[in-house]
């Protein structure tokens, strides 16, 4: 109960933080604001002075800039976030547009990381300091320097562009998700593997570990038994703390594939300075943060009971 | 994570030293190499355009006639540059918020707790395009956006450290004899959490590296002339079958300044 407490404060906090970063956005930008989303809403042939003024006094741009900030805020927290300056849409009918592509672009990497990473991590924590440990240490301490940019870069130049296996941009068939969610993944994989690595090595090292394979179990049942769960604490919790890096990766992922998700749409405003827009898309993306990691909070609690009390 | 089946510590500490050699060699070619083969980074004769290495170009020129040595050079000068610049101010700011946080408590490690939670909850890529539109020029705009983002991570260490030193029988022993707050920080919280602090200014220092690097390869970052690692690559990416080695130059040495970076942090896991 203590901990959704602490997320709905993070989750309010968060509102604030992207409001007042936003609305410093908005005031620096060259240029009278009142403009800007004047023409944002009638449209760039309607806009006159009295529009502008209109907007101008429906806002309070004119005046001091706390009560501005105060119904910016406002407006936030009302979840009105207003429309896109660059489309004229309504940003919550963009963000649900973009949304689709991209969650099946992160559900699809974090798939392929946790079959790849995990499993990995958990052979090699059977047996610390054997081959596949060393072998894996160093590949993912390798995979960990390589930007994600980085990691398309080479798996465009090597699958698509030399072999031809792959196509290098486009959405809609599966085929597609393959070097995008590879590219993702093998960054989350070298990760997850380290924690599964060390989670295992740890739990195998316990007492009540041994005493499993004393009792007669076999190292199979062992691990399915009295492994697995204990391993899957550590690897959760983590596996919220990575959805930072996850969105990351997808807004540049996007953008170098040309995905057509909501770091796509992100990179775009931001390079249009599509206020709105970037607040929304902003929002939504640390809302999403504190949801995933209150869900997984409730779901460690459950996985290991010590840690509720 | 666990200190019980680590990597021995020599293997660690030839690590760490690995990573540091690597890290210093990168470096040095940025700050020699053009002292060795003087050249402008920014002189363009377009009918060397993809043209291969020569003695006063030693990797080449790109689909510009731009020498990209020297261009590499300036481009390995400015990340580290505003990376370094970053990651001092995140480290201080964070080293001064987390001791008083842990030092003060109550109200001002509740508000500062719950100010760093909330940017934790923030992809710092987007913080720092966010900072990037609000502050004029793009090194500014980098520097602020990256410190804004580091900090937590260095604030969060210090407070967790400190306030477990600050309830030691050593602190309160310090406090009895009369001791100030300068001396019992200087003794017995900055020796608990130098190296800590070295580690984590490691790790900020690859990601601010990769931050910049990732934001100039999808065209947001630094603008076009200027030589930065991701957009040399961009640049490079339509020219790869002609001229291969302009393109891996970039990637070659973004790798092995992230992998020293890593190394030189040591084997923990983040």
């Amino acid at each position: 109960m203590k901990t959704l407490v602490t997320r709905g404060i993070q989750a309010l906090m968060v509102a604030v933080l992207i409001g007042a970063a936003t609305f410093a956005m908005m005031r620096s930008l060259p240029g009278d604001a009142a403009y800007r989303i004047a023409a944002g809403r009638y449209g760039y042939d309607n806009v006159d002075s009295a529009a502008a003024d209109a907007v101008r006094d429906e806002l309070g741009l004119g005046g001091p800039a706390l009560p501005a900030f105060l119904t910016w805020l406002g407006d936030l927290l009302r979840l009105d976030f207003g429309t896109s300056l660059v489309t004229g849409q309504p940003v919550i009918a963009e963000i649900g547009h973009q949304l689709g592509a991209s969650l099946a672009l992160a559900a699809v990497a974090v798939l392929l990381s946790l079959l790849i990473g995990p499993p990995l991590g958990i052979i090699a924590g059977l047996r610390p300091g054997g081959a596949l440990d060393r072998v894996l240490l160093v590949v993912s301490t390798g995979l960990k320097a390589v930007p994600q940019f980085l990691m398309a870069l080479i798996l465009i130049l090597v699958l698509s562009v030399q072999f031809r296996l792959l196509p290098a941009a486009g959405h809609g068939e599966a085929r597609h998700f393959i070097l995008p969610a590879l590219a993702l993944a093998l960054g989350l994989a070298a990760v997850n593997a380290r924690i599964a690595r060390d989670a295992m090595a740890r739990i195998g090292a316990m007492p009540f570990y041994s005493f499993a394979r004393w009792k007669g179990l076999s190292p199979r049942q062992t691990l399915l038994r009295h492994g697995l769960r204990n391993v899957s604490v550590p690897l959760l919790t983590y596996l919220g703390l990575q959805f930072v890096t996850l969105v990351e990766g997808v807004v540049v992922v996007e953008a170098v594939f040309g995905w057509p998700g909501i770091g796509h749409a992100l990179v775009h405003a931001i390079f249009s300075r599509d206020v709105p827009m970037v607040q929304g898309t902003a929002l939504f993306l640390g809302l999403s943060f504190v949801l995933i990691n209150a869900v997984i909070d409730l779901v460690t609690a459950r996985i290991d009971p010590r840690r509720a009390a | 994570m666990t200190d019980a089946v680590m990597i021995p510590r020599a293997t660690d500490h030839a690590v760490r030293w690995t990573g540091t050699l690597l890290v210093a060699a990168v470096l040095a070619f940025a700050l020699l190499g053009p002292l060795a083969v003087p050249g402008d980074p920014f002189a363009q004769s377009l009918l060397k355009a993809l043209a291969g290495p020569e003695a006063g170009a030693p990797l080449g020129y790109d689909h510009l006639g731009r020498s990209i040595f020297h261009r590499l050079a300036h481009a390995l000068r400015l990340s580290p540059a505003i990376a370094l610049a970053a990651v001092l101010t995140a480290g201080l700011a964070g080293l001064i918020l987390g001791t008083l946080a842990a030092a003060r408590g109550g109200w001002t490690d509740r508000v500062l707790v719950t100010l760093a939670d909330a940017l934790l909850a923030l992809p710092g890529l987007l913080l720092v395009l966010i900072v990037l539109g609000i502050v004029p020029g793009t090194a500014l705009g980098f520097w602020a956006g990256l410190s804004l983002v580091l900090w937590v991570e260095f604030f969060r260490l210090t407070r967790a450290a400190t306030r477990d030193t600050l309830a030691s029988p050593a602190v309160q022993a310090s406090r009895l004899l009369g001791f100030g707050p300068a001396y019992v920080f200087r003794t017995h919280i900055w020796p608990e959490i130098a190296l800590m602090m070295l580690t984590t200014a490691a790790f900020g220092t690859a990601t601010a590296i990769m931050a910049i690097a990732a934001l100039g390869f999808v065209h947001v970052g630094m603008r076009a002339p200027t030589p930065e690692l991701g957009l040399m690559m961009v640049e490079l990416l339509p020219y790869w079958r002609e001229a291969p080695l302009a393109l891996l130059s970039p990637v070659i040495a973004t790798f092995a300044l992230l992998l020293g970076l890593t190394l030189s942090a040591g084997s923990r896991t983040p």
